[in-house]
């Protein structure tokens, strides 16, 4: 009898969506059965020797029994699950995980992402959009090519405003201009959604702060196990210590404590840059 | 101090067997036969290395050392077995060379000797009451059960590599075992045995449990688990890893979806306990459980192939002073750290941690601050830290479990500058699969309330090992896996005794 039920995990899709970023469709039915807005999986690409990361399901097809993940290859296990191509297995791949995005009606929704940010919020926004939520989607890039997911966000969105750093594509404007303005017309939203980075997080807080609405955040801090035994993933949430990857990914911004977090994101900064700074030297000796 | 080589102890082991092979001893001499140490690396070279820190008895020191034991007739140290392991039988089949037979006596009531004979708490457990202790009135001076179970488990090992056991003819009837530690590992190869489907479902990508996240190398051996996993699929059990229950699949769904007949839940004491005091989410405060999974189970150690990064630690401070407080210290020595301080709150005698592994640590310079509690971790403006306030305590009366409590002395407050701090001082049970499954009931610290059979508040459910006792040990979760696994025989031999 076959022992070990090693799932196959097999890349299905690949595309390549702007400069780092990566789309892949990958095999994965139980995963996908099960999956909620807002959740995300672990993933590990040696099982030796790999680092166990977390990347949201931005999209999932239970009937092909198959979810979407989007990323940027910002460092060492990222840039090798780009360099997997279609047929390529995923050794490990753990989920869903996190709780799922509280989906109601809320009435006017803001949607903020900031560049690979729009991937995990787009799944939120579709399922908000699907409970009648009326939704002003802002996306922000730092240039024009690393604008990602504009089509399927307009799709989704009553109005879709389109902000970058240098001003190459859209409003030359960081995320939070737009939000301050949308925020000063009579009507306020009833919900923000930011994710990003933690610092477009923390500003965008800031931002809607003295107006009382509430602004949902998913926070991606430093994760190993993704169910609660390692407590690497924790932050302080009202004065509270809280594990990311059970009791959220999401939280209300307002009760984050974003400079705590900003701080342990930085943790391992020196050893990654010096761990991507050999892997460089490997490809130019390749 | 100079230390015993291993041939020096073979050496002499050697020859003090020779002189009494073949002899009727009496109960004087068998009293007279020094107790054999261990042999183990040298403290300053094992600093450096993940290799396991104690070598294990040679033949000729397992035999000497049985010889030791008097054979009482009424054998107090099987009352000390959490399972009863047939003691005095055992050690007279080592003294005799019949370690064939000695194996097969232990796994009559435990499958897991390489690992229980390496990581039991003998001196509470079953040296705790040994005669040859009390005659010499030093506990300390007890036969070395654990040492000669761990003896012939590795001879076995080495010799015929461990066998595959039985297994009766396929029932048909399916059982889901959540986690694979030592009471899923238990439950699952006593359940095989009897015929039925089994399936571990595991959230980690690697089974094992705590035995390869949390307990080093240099304690026990990554091989050793493996190699009881791998009996287990030869014995035909289905390992699916990457499954989380309670969100890869809810409890209940592995009945309605899957079809499972049963389920034992042995999903352990996960979840690390913080202190609550200030300073605990700065930079550089890890719980043990985090800082030895990336260390063990991620391979951080190896810094030359492992992905995942571990904190450099210079000074660092360990609070608390159980078994993951040593291995977390020590682990922390092993990746170079200049100076590891244990700061516990109690004195030595009540820290919980095997006693070997205390005098170990110690031996690695590890350093001891008793009746010292954390106050508040202090940091620098990068949050960072930088250094732990601790205050002093002195011990009172004693407390519901009989030690006596540490009560602080106000204005004791003194500062230790570590850039480190490994908070280990604790774990309570894992919550996700309770909080999916409303029907499960719990008691206050969130462990999973069973029946004396091991089953749980929901029909056909079973659960056992830390889950049930809270942060325990391997062979109470040995224990309770045995017990649930015969209930959940029984239930499932009258679902077939009904249908025919
Ligand atoms: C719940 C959750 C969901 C996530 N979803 C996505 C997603 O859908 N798409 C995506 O591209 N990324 C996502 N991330 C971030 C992703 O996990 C990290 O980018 C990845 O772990 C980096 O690994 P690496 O080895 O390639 O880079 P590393 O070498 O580990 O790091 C490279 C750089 O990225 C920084 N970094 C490391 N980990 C994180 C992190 N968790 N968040 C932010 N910066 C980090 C490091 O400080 C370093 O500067 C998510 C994170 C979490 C916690
Ligand atoms: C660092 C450390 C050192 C220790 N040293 C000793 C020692 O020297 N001697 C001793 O006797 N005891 C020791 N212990 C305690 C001992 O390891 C535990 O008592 C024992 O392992 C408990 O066994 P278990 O079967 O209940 O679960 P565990 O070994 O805790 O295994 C539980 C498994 O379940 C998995 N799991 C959890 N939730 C889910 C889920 N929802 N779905 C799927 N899988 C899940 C986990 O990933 C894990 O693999 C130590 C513990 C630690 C942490
Ligand atoms: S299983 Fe543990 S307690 Fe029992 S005899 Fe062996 S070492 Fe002693
Ligand atoms: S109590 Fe000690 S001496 Fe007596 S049988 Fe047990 S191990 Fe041997
Ligand atoms: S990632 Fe380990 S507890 Fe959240």
């Amino acid at each position: 009898m076959p022992a070990r039920m090693v799932a196959v995990n097999r890349i299905l899709e690949r595309e390549q969506l702007a400069p780092h970023v990566f789309r892949i469709r990958v095999e994965a039915p139980l995963i996908a059965e099960e999956r909620r807005p807002g959740q995300f999986v672990i993933l590990q690409i040696d099982s030796e020797f790999g680092e166990r990361i977390p990347l949201t399901i931005a999209d999932a097809d239970p009937e092909e029994g198959s979810i979407t993940l989007i990323f940027q290859a910002v460092g060492k296990s990222t840039q090798q699950l780009a360099a997997l191509n279609v047929g390529g297995k995923i050794a490990n791949l753990l989920g869903p995980l996190g709780r799922p995005t509280e989906i109601k009606s809320f009435g006017r929704v803001i949607a903020v992402g900031g560049g690979i940010g729009v991937a995990p919020m787009f799944p939120i926004v579709q399922a908000l959009k699907r409970e009648g939520n009326r939704i002003t989607t802002i996306i922000g890039a730092r240039t024009r090519e690393l604008v990602i997911l504009e089509s399927e966000m307009r799709s989704v969105s009553e109005e879709l405003i389109v902000c970058t750093d240098d001003g190459s594509y859209g409003r030359k404007a960081v995320v939070t201009e737009p939000l301050a303005e949308l925020c000063r017309s009579e009507r306020l939203p009833d919900l923000v959604v930011a994710i990003g980075p933690a610092i477009m997080m923390k500003f965008c807080v800031e931002t809607v702060r003295h107006h009382d609405i509430p602004v949902m955040v998913s926070l991606n801090t430093i994760m190993v196990d993704g169910t609660g035994m390692c407590g690497g993933c924790r932050v302080t949430v009202d004065g509270e210590t809280k594990f990311v990857c059970v009791d959220g990914p999401e939280f209300d911004g307002r009760l984050v404590d974003f400079n705590n977090m900003l701080k342990r994101l930085e943790a391992y900064r020196d050893q990654e840059e010096r761990r991507l700074h050999e892997c460089r030297i490997e490809e130019v000796r390749e | 101090m100079s230390r015993a080589t291993p041939e020096l102890l073979e050496r002499e082991a050697t020859r003090l067997l020779n002189s009494i092979e073949g002899a009727e001893l009496t109960r004087k001499q068998r009293l007279e036969i020094p107790q054999q140490t261990i042999p183990a690396q040298d403290p300053v070279e094992r600093r450096s290395n993940m290799s396991e820190v104690t070598l294990g008895y040679t033949e000729a020191q397992a035999r000497l050392e049985a010889a030791r034991c008097l054979q009482c007739k009424n054998a107090v140290c099987v009352e000390g077995c959490p399972v009863g392991v047939d003691i005095p039988s055992f050690i007279q089949a080592i003294e005799d060379g019949r370690y064939a037979e000695a194996i097969a006596i232990i796994h009559r009531t435990n499958i897991l000797p390489a690992i229980c004979g390496r990581v039991c708490p003998q001196e509470n457990q079953c040296q705790a009451t040994c005669t040859v202790g009390k005659v010499h009135k030093d506990p300390l001076k007890a036969v070395s059960i654990g040492r000669l179970e761990r003896f012939v488990a590795d001879y076995e090992r080495s010799t015929q590599g461990s066998g595959v056991p039985e297994v009766k003819p396929e029932t048909g009837k399916r059982v889901a075992v959540i986690g694979s530690g030592p009471a899923s590992i238990t439950v699952a190869a006593d359940l095989r045995r009897e015929g039925h489907a089994v399936t571990i479902l595991e959230a980690f990508h690697r089974p094992g449990g705590v035995m390869v996240y949390g307990i080093p190398e240099f304690r026990l051996p990554k091989a050793i688990v493996e190699d009881e996993i791998h009996t287990l699929e030869r014995m035909g059990v289905e390992i699916r890893t990457n499954f989380l229950v309670g969100r890869t699949r809810r409890l209940h769904d592995l009945f309605d979806k899957d079809g499972y007949d049963a389920v034992f839940i042995g999903s352990g004491a996960g979840l690390p306990k913080f202190l609550g005091i200030e300073g605990e989410n700065l930079v550089g405060v890890f719980s043990a459980n985090e800082f030895l999974t990336r260390s063990n189970l991620m391979k951080a150690y190896d810094r030359e192939h492992a992905e995942t990064p571990i904190f450099q630690p210079r000074k660092v401070a360990v609070f608390g002073g159980g078994n993951v407080a040593m291995d977390a210290a020590r682990t922390a020595v092993r990746l170079e750290a200049e100076e590891v301080n244990v700061i516990y709150r109690r004195t030595r005698t009540e820290m919980p941690a095997r006693a070997e592994e205390v005098d170990n640590a110690e031996e690695e310079g590890v350093r001891f601050h008793f009746l010292r509690s954390p106050k508040r971790i202090l940091g620098n403006e990068d949050e960072r830290v930088v250094g732990v306030e601790c205050l002093a305590y002195e011990l009172g009366e004693p407390d519901d479990s009989g030690r006596r409590r540490p009560v602080p002395i106000p204005g004791s407050e003194t500062v230790i500058e570590v850039d480190t701090a490994l908070v280990s001082i604790g774990n309570d049970s894992h919550p996700l699969i309770t909080q999916t499954t409303p029907e499960l009931e719990t008691n206050k610290w969130g462990n999973i309330l069973t029946d004396e059979n091991g089953k749980t508040s929901m029909d056909r459910v079973y659960a056992g090992g830390d889950i049930v006792l809270g942060a325990a040990t391997v062979i109470l979760a040995m224990g309770e896996g045995r017990k649930a696994a015969a209930s959940i025989h029984e239930l499932l031999t009258s679902d077939s005794d009904d249908s025919a």
